[in-house]
């Protein structure tokens, strides 16, 4: 029932429209982010690749989905690690199970004992695309934030719709914060255009006039955006 | 697509101050059916309080048509606009919403009587619309005794009790907590998903999102609008496809 939300956040990545949520860079690992949250489902108990991945899918609400192949390798990892050993022997099908150990336990609990970090600073797209736009002349900088603005808007809009439907469940719960980080996200990123825009309306009525020409090509980007 | 509740033409309003004229909103053309709620968002200085103002009759445009459910309120005497918003219209403050010294029920029922209808009738009509969102067992509590997510949804009540199908909100959420702002804004959403037409002004985007469009206002031009969004069902048969 939520496997919506690769799609959401993908939209805009490939260029078809209708979502903000594509071009946010991650900034977290999203190998880290398996190895510990694979080791925090064998938390709750031993488990085969096939269903953590069901599970890692559910609880995510299939944001970042995995194939059965990153887990069985991510897998392998931890056992060389010393963090999972094979629980028992291989079942009907031939899947093995996994279980934690003493030191995968600790590795868990350091994990959500520990704030996330961004892993160096992540490229934003958008970021780099006001920058540019206020430095490169011509470019309606207004008319760029407000394009990204409805983007996000349209892309918020779509995320609180999901929300609204989530029920209470546990699995509901889990879903509906995950969705609530993607409408933080956006919710800041709208802000930030705000914030941008104020900037720019305000460099412009202050800025000394640098000559004839470029105060022009100003005044008239500011007076076009507005209309 | 049924009728617009709503439908704002061309809609300017021009205020005077000496020999300056400042226009607060110009050309905007804006219609809300029965079951649509839109989001209004611009900084403050936008206009946005202005097309709300206009939009329930209070003030009037210097040029343009504001019609609600169908009638130009141009072309009404005072009395006429003044059933108009008794009847048709509610509004939705940030605070202040509630007559302190009348229970929930109460305040409900004070548009319908003031309305000519009577007690009993007015009372029975205004606890159905409370139980409607959520607070029937309020029904007897004065302002004070309830919180303050409670009382915007008393104030929804009122502004849909009885026949009234349009709601005009001014940051209905701007004295609330996350949590109980987003609770209040559920509340909005299913009663104008059950037939009313919502006009929600906010400078937040994480309210606004709430809304089936948003318009965006600067210096009272509507510059841009998002939506309408696909319903979840569609998302949802998107992702799994």
């Amino acid at each position: 029932m939520i496997r919506m939300l690769l799609w959401i956040v993908g939209g805009g990545r490939h260029g078809t429209g209708g979502s903000c949520l594509g071009h946010t860079a991650y900034a977290y690992s999203v190998s880290m982010s398996i190895r510990h949250g694979l080791l925090a489902l064998l938390q709750r108990g031993p488990s085969h690749g096939y269903q953590l991945r069901a599970e890692f899918d559910a609880a995510t609400g299939a944001t970042w989905p995995l194939n059965v192949g990153q887990v069985y390798s991510t897998l392998d990892r931890l056992e060389r690690d010393g963090l999972v050993v094979q629980d028992g022997t291989p079942d009907a099908d031939g899947r093995i199970a996994y279980r934690l150990t003493d030191a995968g336990r600790t590795e868990v609990s350091g994990w959500f004992g520990s704030p996330v970090s961004p892993k160096g600073a992540p490229r934003d797209e958008l970021a780099i695309k006001l920058a540019l736009a206020v430095t490169t002349p011509g470019v309606d900088v207004l008319a760029v934030v407000q394009t990204q603005r409805t983007a996000t808007m349209t892309g918020l809009q779509q995320l609180t719709r999901l929300k609204a439907r989530a029920g209470d469940g546990a699995e509901d719960l889990a879903w509906s914060l995950v969705l609530d980080s993607l409408v933080f996200r956006a919710e800041a990123e709208s802000r930030w255009l705000d914030h941008c825009e104020a900037r720019v309306a305000r460099a412009a009525t202050r800025r000394p006039a640098p000559g004839p020409a470029a105060e022009a090509a100003g005044a008239a980007t500011v007076e076009r955006s507005r209309r | 697509m049924s009728a617009p509740l709503l439908e704002l033409s061309g809609v300017t309003r021009e205020h005077r101050q000496g020999d300056v004229v400042v226009q607060a909103l110009r050309g905007v053309d804006l219609s809300v059916t029965p079951g649509e709620l839109v989001a209004v968002m611009g900084p403050s200085g936008s206009g946005k309080s202005t097309l709300l103002q206009l939009a329930g009759g209070l003030d009037s445009p210097t040029a343009g048509r504001v019609c609600v459910e169908g009638r130009d309120l141009a072309g009404l005497s005072p009395a006429q606009v003044a059933a108009v918003r008794r009847r048709s219209v509610g509004y939705v403050f940030q605070d202040l919403n509630l007559l302190p010294s009348l229970t929930a029920v109460e305040n409900v029922a004070l548009p319908l009587e003031l309305d000519g209808v009577r007690g009993g009738v007015a009372r029975r009509t205004a606890r159905a619309a409370l139980d409607e969102v959520g607070v029937g067992a309020l029904a007897g509590r004065f302002p004070d005794e309830m919180s303050g997510g409670q009382q915007q949804r008393v104030a929804i009540a009122r502004a849909l009790v009885g026949p009234r199908r349009l709601l005009l909100a001014d940051e209905p959420t701007g004295a609330l907590d996350s949590t109980t702002g987003e609770e209040v804004l559920r509340v909005l959403r299913a009663r104008c998903e059950a037939g009313a037409a919502g006009v929600l002004v906010t400078h937040e985007a994480r309210h606004a999102a709430w809304a089936d469009r948003v318009v965006f206002l600067r210096d009272g031009v509507i510059v841009d609008q998002s939506g309408p969004v696909a319903p979840a069902e569609s998302l949802l048969a998107a992702g799994g496809a």
